[in-house]
């Protein structure tokens, strides 16, 4: 046998991709499963083995889906939800994250680890008390009670988010704006926050999609103002196939097209740069 | 148009302190280099006149308005930062003209001003396109175009040419002397290139551990450094330093260098005297010694280590005693390694320095 590094090289990378492929296979063929069910006529879903493409393509099974009870109100509920969580945790989370990725200040590492550590708390933990004081409080079963919660669960992740953003526009820039006639505030105006945008724009995405999706504290701080995930999950056990199914690729499709968009910004969050 | 006055400035970050009592007055249109390794302070200080770090004590003056205490946007200032700092979100001409705006100058002013500017460094052409469609060398000189459309009246330079590559800053250098001599207006120029310095400046502070060691014009830093650590950071090779001990004669002093006698200058002697210092270095520049190949009585001697060939002329290495020194001379003369040579130094041309302290010994009567 003769030992040829280039030909192991190969085969390294060779096995690599093959596992890469896997687990991505393990990832997409549910979600598309899912797809395939959701524009294909009702029936077919029980179907065996399943079909690889739609059968008889329509859009039959996802109407009956937005057409069942309360589903409409609680898209609506949930898009409420994910704008005022968007709108809370940017005003709160933004200037957190700038702070950080300015200022040098005593104990910043501290405070970036607390940021961090609000979400060791499972959320299973903390529902039931807060639950609890939401009721005492009357704020129980408001879909403006679950925005403070959803704003609550992401604006760690908002601040570490646009302190990335806002670390990634040089500090220069901002000075140099400073000695051509800016006070601070008119050069992070207009220099800072144009350069920041679409960094900032993927951490409000980033957040839309947090609340879209989150369902726990859903399920427990509201009854009647269910939003969407909540809605699903309680009647996901009484439902037809069909409903599943439509539901599922309902709720899938703005995350996937949000994660595509700010992939980027995420990576940039680990520090690695990504051009 | 205004002098700039620093008074017993002082500025920390936590423990170490970066600019220590500083006093120094740069005269009107004067172009004033701050020179120094990294970490002397330099930038320290001029961001400090830019109100970008603001002093921990003493005062700035420019003009006569003390400004000690004022934003940066208030203090009439221009700064063309290391980075450029170009706004990449604005063209370069909007770049050009953000100062303008800010001070909501008139539409047309503008464009007769950004146009003048860029006329001055030669991008006219490039005024349409984003700073991601230039180049370095371009980027540079929007910089600069920006900084000189608002006509402030200093101009604070921070390591503008050290991001250019060697040919265009050498191209770079020239121009912006022609430029700012055309401009008229105060620089205050920080640099750790004592080339640039010597090339650019009406006057060269230079500086060490957050304090100015000597501040005079660039011919005077170059043959009278105020110190050993001056004379060594200054000049392409170096000053030559060599250690003698002091010799009483009477009342005059005499210098034994390797066992050669040298006899200081009667204007160095009363120092000399008056400091009763046992050790002296004596400081000789590179290009004023004369070598030869015979042997001449009471001259230093040394073997040659090394022959460097720069083209008009040849970089010798010699070892004399247990120290070494750099030799220029002529190309034509023959000389290879491992010879021996020996050395006449022009006693005009030697500064004597006092060797714990590294300063200068005073020449006066």
């Amino acid at each position: 046998m003769s030992r040829n590094p280039l030909l192991i090289q190969h085969l390294l990378r060779f096995l690599t991709y093959i596992a890469a492929i896997l687990v991505a296979l393990w990832v997409l063929m549910p979600i598309y499963l899912i797809a395939v069910a959701a524009f294909s006529e009702m029936l077919a879903v029980y179907k065996f083995p399943r079909p690889f493409v739609p059968v008889n393509f329509t859009l039959d099974t996802l109407l009956f889906f937005l057409k069942s009870g309360g589903v409409m109100k609680s898209v609506q509920s949930s898009v409420v939800v994910a704008l005022l969580t968007l709108l809370f945790s940017t005003l709160i989370g933004a200037p957190a994250g700038y702070a950080i990725a300015r200022f040098v200040f005593r104990g910043r590492d501290a405070f970036r680890l607390v940021v961090v550590s609000t979400r060791a708390f499972p959320i299973v933990i903390l529902s039931i008390p807060l639950a609890v004081m939401f009721i005492r409080w009357g704020m129980y079963d408001s879909i403006y009670s679950l925005a403070l919660m959803h704003t609550a669960l992401a604006l760690p992740f908002t601040i570490l988010i646009t302190s990335s953003v806002f670390a990634s526009v040089p500090r220069d820039l901002e000075e140099a704006a400073q000695t051509l006639g800016c006070s601070p505030l008119e050069a992070f105006i207009r220099i800072s926050l144009p350069l920041a945008l679409p960094g900032l724009a993927a951490a409000t995405l980033f957040t839309f999609v947090l609340s879209w999706n989150e369902v726990f504290a859903a399920v427990i701080l509201t009854v009647r103002n269910r939003t969407l995930p909540a809605l699903v999950l309680t009647v996901l056990s009484e439902s037809q196939l069909p409903y599943r199914f439509a539901g599922g690729f309902f709720m899938m499709v703005p995350s996937l097209i949000f994660m595509l968009f700010i992939r980027r910004y995420l990576f940039n969050l680990w520090g690695r740069v990504t051009k | 148009m205004a002098e700039i006055r620093i008074e017993n400035v002082s500025k920390h970050f936590g423990k170490v302190i970066a600019n220590q009592d500083i006093n120094l007055t740069i005269a009107d249109r004067e172009f004033m280099v701050l020179l120094g390794p990294s970490g002397c302070g330099k930038t320290t200080l001029l961001r400090g006149i830019a109100g970008l770090d603001p002093v921990d004590s003493g005062s700035i003056w420019i003009g006569n308005r003390d400004v000690t205490y004022l934003p940066p946007r208030k203090r009439r200032i221009a700064m063309v930062f290391q980075s450029y700092a170009v706004f990449p979100h604005l063209t370069v001409f909007e770049n050009i003209a953000f100062g303008l705006r800010m001070q909501r100058v008139a539409e047309e002013e503008i464009k007769k001003r950004v146009h003048a500017a860029a006329e001055l460094l030669q991008i006219t052409n490039l005024l349409q396109r984003y700073p991601a469609q230039v180049s370095g060398g371009q980027r540079q000189r929007v910089a600069v175009a920006r900084a000189l459309a608002v006509q402030a009246e200093v101009l604070l330079m921070d390591e503008p040419l050290s991001n250019l590559d060697a040919l265009l800053r050498l191209e770079m250098r020239a121009e912006l002397k022609r430029l700012l001599k055309e401009v008229q207006t105060t620089v205050v120029y920080v640099t750790h290139d004592q080339v640039e310095a010597l090339s650019l400046g009406d006057r060269i502070a230079v500086m060490r551990d957050g304090k100015i060691l000597q501040c005079d014009t660039p011919l005077k830093v170059y043959n009278d450094p105020a110190t050993v650590f001056i004379g060594g950071f200054i000049g392409n090779p170096p000053v030559n330093f060599l250690s003698g001990k002091v010799i009483k004669d009477g009342s005059r002093r005499l210098i034994d260098i390797h066992g050669v006698i040298f006899e200081p200058s009667p204007a160095v002697q009363h120092s000399l005297f008056e400091g009763n210092h046992p050790e002296v270095k004596m400081g000789i520049r590179a290009e004023n010694i004369q070598v030869s190949e015979q042997a001449i009585d009471h001259h230093l001697n040394g073997d040659v280590l090394v022959v460097e060939p720069l083209g008009s002329q040849n970089l010798l290495s010699v070892q004399v005693g247990n120290e070494r020194m750099k030799i220029n001379v002529h190309a034509d003369i023959d000389i290879n390694p491992g010879q021996r040579v020996w050395l006449s130094i022009p006693a005009e041309k030697i500064r004597w320095y006092e060797a714990r302290s590294g300063e200068l010994l005073p020449e006066n009567s």
